[in-house]
């Protein structure tokens, strides 16, 4: 299982992808950042459509892994984190640099555009925000019942 | 079928309080009428009218005609990573 609700450690996710004919390692690890969109973000809270999040994670690193020579291994947080926690750990070993930056780069470009994964911010205010990378300013209206856009 | 049971996750949960809703469509339903039904419900007027819907995970057209087992799910915009 990719999505965990426990802290993500690095140095199994780089044990795992490890293997005697993998050279590169590459690893992009996205953190729980301080501020967005001009407001100090207290905490976040990432959910998920579990059962497709699971399965498209797992198509993407198949994708991944059949057009490169390389071995994925990725986590990817759930649950309430605090700042600076790991939200996304993507680790690729690959024969070489080329291969393991470019499987990389696409695993979390391509997880980012097709995982249904859901982010909730707690501002240090008091407000609270559902990110959407597709509204203007990154946030969407508040999400109350009852409320109006 | 009678009604199916739509999935909502993050804000299109918050606007209709609820993670699950049944909704009756009767036989042949579509996704449009499913959506127009929630766009009703209190709340739901914040819905798009054309939200991303996956049924059985996979992106659906608003005209897709509901069969007997199918999961439906509304995905607000994703935001993972």
């Amino acid at each position: 299982m990719r999505l965990t609700a426990d802290p993500i450690d690095l140095e199994p996710l780089m044990k795992a992808a490890l293997r005697p004919d993998r050279g590169g390692l590459a690893i992009f690890v996205g953190t729980v950042r301080d501020h967005h969109a001009g407001r100090t973000v207290r905490e976040l809270e990432y959910s998920a459509y579990h059962p497709m999040a699971e399965a498209k994670l797992a198509d993407i690193v198949a994708e991944a892994e059949s057009r490169w020579s390389v071995t994925v291994v990725l986590r990817h947080r759930l649950g309430l984190l605090a700042i600076g926690e790991t939200a996304v750990a993507v680790v690729v070993a690959g024969g070489h640099r080329d291969e393991a930056f470019a499987a990389c780069r696409y695993v979390i470009e391509e997880l980012k555009r097709r995982v249904p994964i859901w982010k909730r911010e707690r501002y240090t205010d008091g407000s609270e925000a559902w990110v959407d990378p597709t509204a203007p300013g990154g946030v969407a209206s508040m999400g109350t019942a009852g409320s109006v856009e | 079928m009678t009604s199916v049971s739509v999935l909502l996750f993050a804000r299109y949960a918050d606007l209709l309080g609820a993670s699950r809703v049944d909704v009756p469509v009767g036989d042949a339903g579509t996704i449009d009428m499913i959506v127009r039904y929630l766009r009703g419900l209190p709340g739901g007027a914040a819905l798009p009218e054309r939200p991303f819907v996956v049924v059985n995970q996979e992106q659906v057209d608003p005209d897709y005609r509901l069969r007997v087992g199918d999961e439906v799910a509304l995905l607000p915009p994703m935001a993972g990573g």
